[in-house]
């Protein structure tokens, strides 16, 4: 750091190129990640990424509490003690313990603090207002629009009259997107079937009993029920049940498309997000984002194994096509 | 280690040292291996924020998390030696079950308390930054349990729960009805238990169903820590270890977090490699230093 410093200022007083010093300077940015895991790993990846692409030197404190809270409070108190200029938290708990260091530690009340992969900031506590965050915590939330996943299934299925979603119920992610599909079905006039597990072993048999009890099965981007993605397909294929996921990286394990959310792009956002803030935004009024473009792909195999006929307009829209 | 990561594992040396007192109840005091903690931990969280959250004063919030932690433990307790249900076995199914009852007592998984008035609150009222107040608060409450703790197991109620743990078979051939003592010594652990989880969510800001996992490891290995390294002789100088141990136990966390060895470096998912090993050179040191040295 001091190296670099040092010779960042001997370049600019060698050739006077004092312009561009501010630029040279790295930026410091802690990781608070809840836990090793391919989606939220692909939100750091992504975050990085944009910054670099940004042209940002950044150097990268990153800690992963290894899906402990109490890991990752103590790691809140180690990244006060890095005075980093912007921390990234992934995931709510790691969010949670973050907004609480805030509070007991007047030193980080002006370290700007993005979250990602935070369903509900507001159920969270991370802000007051999503369009005004009001204080220096903001970031991207992936609540995914429940309308448009719902109005997909039914383009499969215009007949639809039951469906069946399947979540962990100790997630408050999950618990917050399923309340939001029960209200869209509710308006649609079609039956919810809420199957429940409690831990990835249980995908299995909590699956079946959605057998007979519904025509189609969504999977919310539930943590647990994701990790064991493969389980679930296998009993829909077996009893030609169509499966539609909320994340595209389900598509190739198995489920019948997907109106993608990319953990990646989420990620690139809210590096775009710390670029704006590292020009001089304010936190406090840089609104929470959510992703806007969603790509379609379709599984051609799994369709036919689950007995899905694809609308030809569907196969014109879908970005990517799995043959 | 930075000063503020260093105060960050006392405070939380401190606040889960309440659970480890408990640990130490059943585990050392009655011999009764106990997996309820895993449960009761995140019980008495999720009742405090509750209670915080429709409008209840947050010190009498954490009286309603003790009482609920005490009768968590007391049905473990009951299954035990009513029904007759190996302790081990019992206990995991008052966890199981608990698992269920937070999330109903929640009306989902995550209760959040940031925003609201907190016991921390008058402190930091006083001026004093929060997390120096969390320390100063949490050792008082730390030492009037280790206090009151003392006092329990040296009355007449505690040196039966004593000789219950020892010997068993002695105890009930005096008349002694150990049935009671372990459902009501059970019962206290969590009671403890459950008081930690609540003065964990009013630090961290939230309660979350899923915090309790891993509790019983933490307590055991605390409980191992400090008898090491502090040594057991007397009721005194244990539970004093208890809490002591508590908080090396965090200590050593943090240490692994901010471990750097040159060009090989660790990555984040080594943490849990990296606590083991240091838990394992504490529990060895005093073996290894007696053999070599003496």
């Amino acid at each position: 750091m001091m190296n670099r410093f040092v010779l960042s200022a001997c370049l600019v007083l060698m050739f006077g190129l004092s312009a561009s010093a501010g630029a040279e300077q790295a930026k410091v940015v802690s990781v608070n990640q809840f836990v090793e895991h391919p989606a939220l790993d692909s939100v750091l990846r992504g975050f990085q990424e944009q910054l670099r692409e940004e042209g940002f030197q950044v150097e990268y404190r990153v800690h992963n509490a290894q899906a402990n809270m109490a890991t990752a409070n103590l790691i809140a108190q180690q990244i006060v003690g890095e005075r980093p200029d912007l921390v990234l938290a992934i995931a709510t708990p790691s969010a949670q313990a973050m907004a609480q260091t805030v509070k007991k530690n007047p030193s980080m009340q002006k370290t700007p603090i993005l979250f990602s992969a935070v369903t509900d900031p507001l159920g969270a506590g991370l802000v007051k207002d999503l369009q005004n965050p009001g204080e220096n915590i903001t970031g991207t939330s992936d609540l995914t629009p429940m309308d448009q996943h719902l109005a997909l299934i039914r383009e499969f299925h215009p007949e639809l009259t039951s469906l069946g979603v399947i979540y962990n119920s100790g997630e408050a992610n999950s618990r917050a997107l399923v309340d939001l599909l029960k209200a869209e079905t509710v308006k649609a006039g079609i039956k919810l079937e809420e199957a429940t597990v409690a831990r990835s072993s249980d995908v299995f048999q909590s699956a079946r009993s959605l057998v007979g009890r519904t025509q189609a099965v969504y999977v919310p981007t539930d943590n647990t029920v994701v990790s064991a993605f493969e389980a679930l397909a296998k009993v829909c294929q077996d009893n030609k049940l169509p499966l539609y996921a909320a994340d595209v990286d389900s598509v190739p394990r198995g489920a019948v498309a997907a109106l993608g959310f990319d953990y990646y792009e989420h990620g690139r956002q809210a590096g775009a997000m710390a670029g704006r803030i590292f020009r001089g935004a304010d936190p406090a009024t840089t609104p929470v984002e959510t992703q806007q473009e969603l790509e379609l792909h379709i599984n051609l195999p799994a369709a036919e194994a689950m007995g899905v006929t694809i609308p030809q307009a569907l196969l014109d829209r879908a970005g990517k096509i799995l043959e | 280690m930075t000063l503020y990561a260093l105060l960050g594992a006392v405070e939380q040396g401190l606040v889960y040292g309440i659970m480890v007192l408990g640990v130490y109840l059943t585990f050392r005091v009655l011999n009764f291996p106990d997996l309820t903690v895993d449960g009761s931990l995140p019980l008495g969280a999720a009742v405090c924020a509750v209670a915080i959250t429709s409008g209840i004063d947050p010190f009498l919030s954490l009286f309603l998390a003790m009482f609920a932690g005490f009768l968590a433990g007391m049905i473990t307790g009951f299954l035990n030696t009513k029904l007759g249900i190996l302790h081990l076995l019992a206990s995991i199914l008052t966890m199981i079950a608990l698992y269920s009852i937070n999330i109903r007592v929640m009306s989902g998984p995550n209760v959040s308390l940031l925003g609201r008035d907190t016991i921390l609150d008058p402190l930091m009222g006083l001026g004093l930054p929060g997390y120096l107040s969390s320390i100063v608060l949490f050792s008082f409450i730390g030492a009037a349990i280790v206090i009151f703790l003392i006092w329990f197991l040296h009355t007449e109620f505690g040196q039966t729960m004593l000789a219950t743990g020892d010997n068993p078979r002695m105890i009930t051939s005096q008349g002694v009805n150990t049935h009671s003592v372990i459902i009501i010594g059970v019962g206290l652990s969590n009671a403890m238990v459950a008081f930690s989880g609540a003065l964990i969510a009013q630090n961290q800001g939230a309660a979350d169903v899923n915090m309790g996992v891993g509790t019983i490891v933490a307590g055991l290995a605390s409980v191992i820590v400090g008898e090491t390294v502090f040594g057991r002789g007397g009721i005194m100088r244990a539970v004093i270890a208890a809490l002591l141990g508590s908080i090396l136990y965090r200590l050593a966390i943090a240490m692994a977090l901010s471990m750097k060895l040159g060009a090989f470096s660790f990555t984040p998912s080594d943490l849990n490699l990296i606590t083991a090993l240091l838990v394992v050179l504490a529990l060895t040191a005093p073996k290894i230093k007696a053999r070599f040295f003496s």
